[in-house]
């Protein structure tokens, strides 16, 4: 099939081809005259390659009424093209030894292969036929959108943790995407139609809108060229202007109090947090710092003193990220302890955040996390996959794979009164939303008398 | 390119010429004076070094009337030693950016490192990972603290109607053979436990002569062997043996049980005990299984009850080789209303591969996969150290690994029906439903 594919591309690199300049260990990248940009990072360690294509797309684009519609696109790009029918993608990667799959973030939607590093050709040129000429067919669209839909009730609704996640960012954020599920809301679910996707494709699958992060043992002059002959001829186009995603300041605290039938509890602690949009803020950093001084090592904060001092909790994680497209949550999430209430655990939890605010962080425990960090750009080189991740994440969030380091450096230079500067004005009592999930003794079996996860939108 | 892709022997023969001399991993073996059996890769590409230190002190181990010492055992290990606290234990790997995690299953339990290969750090990480394994301290207060930590665990594992579906069927599996009795940890044994009972089970399981120590990384050979050394020279001495694992039984009719648990989904397992680690069968048990449903959406049952009838988000079927009769499991869920229908299918699924083994295609394709796909197996530190450490636990030669290609490349049609029909029947499968109560 993809022979003609291989003999009608246009091999001739052409100018448009500006190679960065080279240093030893770091990536190279290529932008390809219709926008697609190639980085390639040399792991010379196994004769294998990991292919990831980076689509700017993702549940943040999404407007309501079709939430979930990125994640539905992913997973019909597996359906067909007019050359290579239904099944036969997964079919053609696995003969080559390959893995592949795709997954679906808030932010972006992105296709991989892990193979060995003599097929990649091959791999690019049915990924490349996948992003021109994509076939969404409708009996193929109804059985997978009925996939999808045990998807999320098998990774949501009956997930109390999957609950709680969800209705925690639907009830923190007000108006901006982000508090929409990736996977979307199932009533959604219900009523899409092949046409939402068609669309979605048609505004946003171009090579303008891409980037190929290729890491593994390969010559990088070698997989531009590759990307050209495959991905060359498909044209840009106009991407839709990106909304400005609004989101207006809490004007209290907010409550959640779940019921579930379920047998454990749990307490979650969310505020809105500001995200990196530029590489010389200040505060994403320091609440980057300050996660991670609560929850990112062996001696860290939170566990310490509420699972093995205190004994309210059973365990405990703080978490941020600051390089989302989309409003961004500070969370802190806890279960409580043998015989402790949630109601004992919240109060120990907002006690252990007010102390961030009055008393700030030592230097000695920054100085721990940077020690990690350090460790930690170590131990990723081990992973291609983890590498390749990296500097897609970089690039689809609008930084550069470039940025990589200068970003570790602010993180390295952040300071104690940044920090409880970045505690005392994000995580307020105003800005917090809470929710309960109370363990509920109901009889087991019995299927839940309401629909809990679709704001009492369930249509079936 | 692609137009020839079919033409499976061809691709076989380039796929094997392209691995074999080149990827041929280079495990050393030796043992430590203590009798430990010690496995170690020289890898200089990262400055990072992977050390894993495994007993045969999983739950396997276990006594029938205390399930759960192994995990308990286990656990305890970094809560303390001769001569340091929990906490001091603890701020110390934080400040050297080691990372320590424990790891146990039915037939084995250890502890894993990863440092930087840096003597500065790498040294005091592991004359604390050796403190650790030979000085544990077991503190009282730390013991109920954890035996607490695990009560919330069983409470919040019956939340997850996976877990329970895969518990119930290994209790049925495997009824009072060992290997069911992780399944069988429960509030009450759990509550039993004392610290003789840890004290016990540590000295009993955590020698020298049961050690497997593995190491992958960027050091030399005689700092492996010094290291090893450091590792293994102080721990228990155990000079009972251990009782041998009886052979399983598997009964020819399976059992069935129904769970109930409030959800949208029913959640549906089927397994059977059939693989040993150096079973006969292994390589066209495991090479029929990837046509069947090992191979994800390259598989029959991917492919009939995923993506011909859109029943459910996820299918597979894998083995388990074990030292004794590993599972053969199969699970799925679905939406209430259709899990008779999943379920049917499923069945009729794997009676006609029983039946018929896979086409000569399939099994050109499988084995395809399986070698094209071999070096993915092995390019990390840390997927070098999973092979690795299993080829210490059970004894199996550096040939294992490094001829897997061949012998999967080997395996005919004909041995792999001759296998399925041999070992696996419908009617012998163990079968567990999880779910809210069918409509009468």
């Amino acid at each position: 099939m993809s022979q003609s594919l291989r003999l009608g591309a246009v091999l001739s690199l052409s100018a448009a081809l500006c190679a960065a300049p080279v240093w030893a260990d770091a990536p190279q990248e290529a932008t390809l005259a219709n926008g697609l940009k190639v980085v390639v990072k040399v792991d010379r360690r196994a004769p294998v390659a990991v292919s990831q294509l980076w689509y700017r797309v993702g549940s943040v684009d999404e407007v309501s009424g079709i939430t979930g519609v990125s994640h539905a696109l992913e997973h019909m790009m597996f359906k067909g093209t007019p050359k290579v029918p239904a099944g036969e993608f997964s079919r053609r990667i696995a003969a080559l030894g390959g893995k592949e799959n795709a997954f679906t973030s808030r932010d972006y939607t992105v296709y991989f292969q892990q193979l060995a590093n003599h097929t990649l050709g091959e791999a690019m040129a049915l990924e490349a036929d996948r992003m021109a000429h994509l076939n969404i067919a409708e009996a193929d669209f109804a059985s997978e959108i009925s996939v999808i839909r045990e998807e999320r009730r098998q990774r949501t609704e009956d997930q109390p943790t999957g609950v709680l996640f969800e209705q925690l960012y639907a009830a923190a954020i007000t108006a901006n995407p982000a508090r929409q599920p990736v996977i979307g809301w199932m009533a959604d679910l219900e009523r899409m139609r092949a046409d939402d996707l068609r669309q979605w494709r048609e505004r946003w699958y171009a090579p303008n809108n891409a980037t190929l992060v290729v890491v593994g043992d390969v010559d990088p002059k070698a997989v531009f060229q590759l990307a050209e002959q495959h991905y060359g001829r498909i044209p840009a186009h106009t991407l839709p202007a990106r909304a400005v995603l609004p989101e207006p300041s809490p004007y209290g605290e907010r409550r959640l109090t779940l019921k579930l039938p379920a047998q454990q509890s749990y307490v979650a602690l969310a505020w809105p947090a500001p995200r990196l949009s530029k590489l010389d803020e200040v505060d994403p950093y320091a609440l980057d710092m300050l996660a991670a001084v609560l929850d990112g090592h062996a001696a860290s904060r939170l566990p310490r003193t509420l699972v093995r001092e205190q004994r309210l909790a059973s365990s405990v994680g703080a978490s941020y990220d600051m390089s989302g497209r989309g409003a961004s949550l500070f969370t802190v999430i806890a279960t409580p302890a043998e015989g402790k209430t949630t109601a004992q655990l919240e109060a120990a939890l907002r006690s252990q955040v007010g102390k961030l605010a009055r008393e700030g962080v030592s230097e000695a425990e920054l100085a721990r996390v940077r020690t990690q960090l350090k460790a930690a750009r170590v131990y990723e080189k081990d992973s291609m996959f983890g590498q390749a991740m990296k500097i897609g994440q970089l690039e689809a969030l609008g930084f550069s794979w470039r940025d990589d380091a200068e970003i570790d450096r602010r993180l390295d230079a952040v300071t104690p009164a940044q920090v409880q500067a970045a505690a005392r004005r994000y995580l307020t009592d105003d800005r917090l939303t809470v929710a309960v999930l109370a363990a509920q003794a109901t009889p087991p079996g019995q299927a839940p008398a309401a629909p809990l996860t679709e704001g009492g939108a369930h249509v079936r | 390119m692609f137009a020839n892709w079919r033409a499976g022997a061809a691709l076989l023969l380039i796929s094997l010429g392209w691995l074999t001399p080149a990827q041929a991993v280079d495990i050393q073996r030796w043992q430590t004076a203590h009798g430990a059996k010690v496995l170690f890769v020289a890898s200089h590409d990262n400055p990072l070094l992977d050390v894993r230190v495994d007993f045969d002190a999983g739950n396997r181990r276990d006594s029938a009337d205390k399930p759960g010492v192994s995990d308990l055992t286990l656990t305890l290990l970094d809560a303390g030693t001769d001569a340091l606290s929990e906490e001091a234990i603890k701020a110390r790997l934080a400040d050297l950016a080691a990372q320590l995690s424990g790891s146990s299953d039915i037939e084995r339990a250890g502890v894993g490192l990863r440092t930087l290969s840096d003597p500065a750090q790498r040294e005091p990480a592991l004359a604390l990972l050796a403190d650790m394994l030979a000085r544990p301290s077991f503190p009282a207060a730390l013991l109920a603290r954890e035996k607490a930590q695990m009560l919330t665990a069983l409470r919040e594992a019956e939340d997850d109607p996976a877990g329970r579906g895969e518990r119930a069927l290994r209790r049925l599996m495997y009824g009072a053979h060992p290997y069911a009795l992780s399944a069988r940890i429960n509030a009450d044994s759990v509550r039993r436990i004392s610290r003789d009972d840890v004290l016990r089970f540590w000295r009993a399981h955590y020698t020298a002569r049961r050690a497997v120590v593995s190491l992958v990384g960027d050091i030399s050979r005689a700092d492996a062997e010094r290291i090893a050394e450091q590792l293994t020279a102080r721990l228990p001495a155990g000079a009972d043996a251990l009782k041998p694992i009886p052979p399983v039984s598997a009964p020819a009719q399976g059992g069935r049980e129904q769970l109930l648990h409030s959800g949208t989904q029913t959640h549906l397992f089927l397994g059977m005990p059939v693989l040993r680690r150096d079973d006969p069968d292994y390589f066209p048990l495991l090479v029929g299984n990837y046509v069947l449903g090992g191979g994800g959406f390259d598989s029959r049952l991917m492919k009939e009850v995923r993506d011909k009838r859109g029943l459910t988000y996820g299918v597979s079927s894998h083995f388990s080789p074990m030292e004794q009769a590993g599972e053969f499991e199969i699970a799925l869920s679905t939406r209430n209303a259709q899990a008779d229908t999943a379920l049917k299918v499923v069945e009729d699924t794997i009676a006609q591969f029983i039946a018929e083994g896979p086409s000569e295609d399939e099994l050109a394709q499988a084995k395809r996969h399986i070698i094209g796909g071999f070096p993915l197996r092995l390019d990390s530190n840390l997927k070098l150290m999973g092979y690795v450490s299993m080829l210490g636990q059970y004894d199996l030669p550096n040939e294992w690994l490094n001829r897997y290609p061949d012998k999967v490349a080997a395996v005919t049609l004909a041995q792999v029906r001759d296998a399925w029909k041999r070992r696996l029947s419908l009617a012998a499968l163990s079968q567990v439903r999880v779910g809210p109560k069918p409509a009468p």
